[in-house]
């Protein structure tokens, strides 16, 4: 039971700074936003994020972009919160693949501004 | 004079919980009280949580790197819940900034 | 490092014609050409949780929308504002090193719940902030943090070797200043005031306001004066 988790990283050995920068897609500035709605309606708390962005480990961190990894936690913090079941998310996502292969097709007309 | 205090030596694994690792067992001095905030190692959980007072801690760098630090008279302070600090009696011999 | 790179090296430059209905942001640049990337599991994943959250009524697209032009319209500047304010004004920056939240608002941040502590560097101290656990930020006054604040390099090093790290952000410390690093650990969020620049006395807040950046409230840096400024104060 002594085990230093990875997100825990004060203190570590590092590269140097990378400074590269970019600017958020939609996509990503959406799933911000879903995050600060649902907590907003105490769906859950910014520490449930954390703990599923800890539990996917530190491969989730080196290979994931940070909303890559952000919407997988929203979704299992919303499932818990019982906001939808796993059953009625896979039905959705069906439907959202079917209709195209990117993201401006798989989005409803809708939805898409 | 300055009030000391500890970081608890615990070690559990697997947990969300917000005391940095390098802290653990580095005794410092209070810098403010910040007043209770709920418990995120039950907030994470969804579970209902426990207000605990939370106090802000600064430590030399030598307390917590000891000879490898970069200037040990540079201090860090970071936020920790009073469940996670024990007092330090006067007598002891610390490094307290 | 590879972490934390959101380019898809999907080939596609940005800007392409047919796709400039999607819009613009509200600061005015395209968003990232993604639309005609192939649609990725994560990218699948936002649109279905939020097309169920609307079905369930729990949120609408408008409130999204909103929550996302909030976002946007937050940046540096209203740091700046403040910083600028507590220079010129010395009432007010009692306030603010009392309660940053609180100083905030007067000025009009629109910063949610936020617990601000603001800390002040002089001659004898400067200080940096950083979140090692994971990446804290006073968002809803900075803006969204930069990239470098979310990752490794930083959030390892800067708490055993803040020198060196400063250092690497072309700021060089003298001996006698002492760091202060500053660990976001839990519910505060901070926010650095740098100190005044010498040569700026009788500036406005707004041309003080010019001066200092993100970098400068994060503590990675420190504001200067433009050069010919700079060449106007020490004459």
């Amino acid at each position: 039971m002594t085990e230093r988790s990875w997100h825990d990283m004060g203190g570590l050995p590092a590269g140097e700074m990378d400074f590269s920068q970019h600017d958020f897609a939609l996509w990503e500035k959406r799933v911000d936003a879903l995050m600060t709605l649902a907590t907003s309606r105490g769906m859950f708390t910014v520490d449930g994020l954390r703990r599923v962005l800890e539990d996917m480990g530190p491969e989730a961190f080196e290979t994931l972009t940070y909303y890559e990894r952000w919407i997988e936690s929203v979704t299992r913090n919303l499932v818990e919160a019982g906001a939808f079941t796993p059953a009625e998310l896979a039905e959705k996502l069906a439907q959202v693949k079917a209709r195209g292969a990117t993201y401006g097709e798989a989005s409803l007309g809708a939805s898409d501004g | 004079m300055a009030e000391r205090v500890r970081v608890k030596d615990w070690r559990p694994r697997g947990f969300h919980l917000r005391t940095p690792w390098y802290l653990r067992g580095k005794t410092g001095v209070i810098e403010r009280r910040l007043g209770e905030f709920g418990n995120p190692e039950q907030l994470a959980y969804g579970l209902p949580a426990e207000k605990k007072p939370l106090l802000r801690v600064r430590f030399t760098m030598r307390e917590i790197w000891g000879d490898a630090a970069e200037r040990p008279d540079d201090t860090l302070d970071a936020e920790i819940y009073a469940h996670w600090l024990e007092p330090v009696a006067d007598a002891e011999t610390t490094d307290a900034p | 490092m590879p972490h934390d790179h959101h380019d898809h090296d999907h080939g596609h430059g940005h800007g392409h014609a047919h796709h400039s209905h999607e819009g613009m942001s509200p600061s005015g640049h395209p968003y990232r050409a993604d639309q005609d990337a192939p649609l990725t599991d994560a990218q699948a994943l936002e649109i279905a949780v939020r097309e169920l959250l609307v079905e369930k009524g729990i949120v609408t697209e408008a409130q999204i929308a909103e929550a996302i032009a909030r976002m946007d319209a937050r940046s540096p500047a209203m740091g700046a504002k403040v910083v600028a304010r507590a220079w010129t004004d010395p009432a007010y920056k009692a306030r603010l090193l009392a309660d940053g939240s609180a100083a905030a608002r007067e000025l009009g941040a629109d910063i949610d719940a936020l617990k601000l502590v603001v800390v002040e560097n002089d001659a004898a101290t400067h200080n940096v902030i950083v979140c090692t656990l994971c990446s804290c930020y006073p968002r809803t006054l900075l803006g969204l943090p930069p990239d470098w604040y979310k990752q490794r390099a930083y959030r390892s090093r800067v708490v055993i070797e803040p020198r060196r790290v400063l250092s690497e952000f072309g700021l060089d410390l003298p001996d006698e200043v002492a760091v202060r690093v500053h660990d976001s650990t839990a519910d505060m969020r901070y926010l650095v005031l740098p100190a005044r620049p010498q040569g700026t006395e009788g500036w406005s807040e707004e041309r003080l306001a010019a001066l200092v950046d993100r970098d400068s409230m994060i503590g990675v840096a420190v504001p200067r004066l433009p050069a010919g400024d700079e060449a106007a104060a020490a004459g």
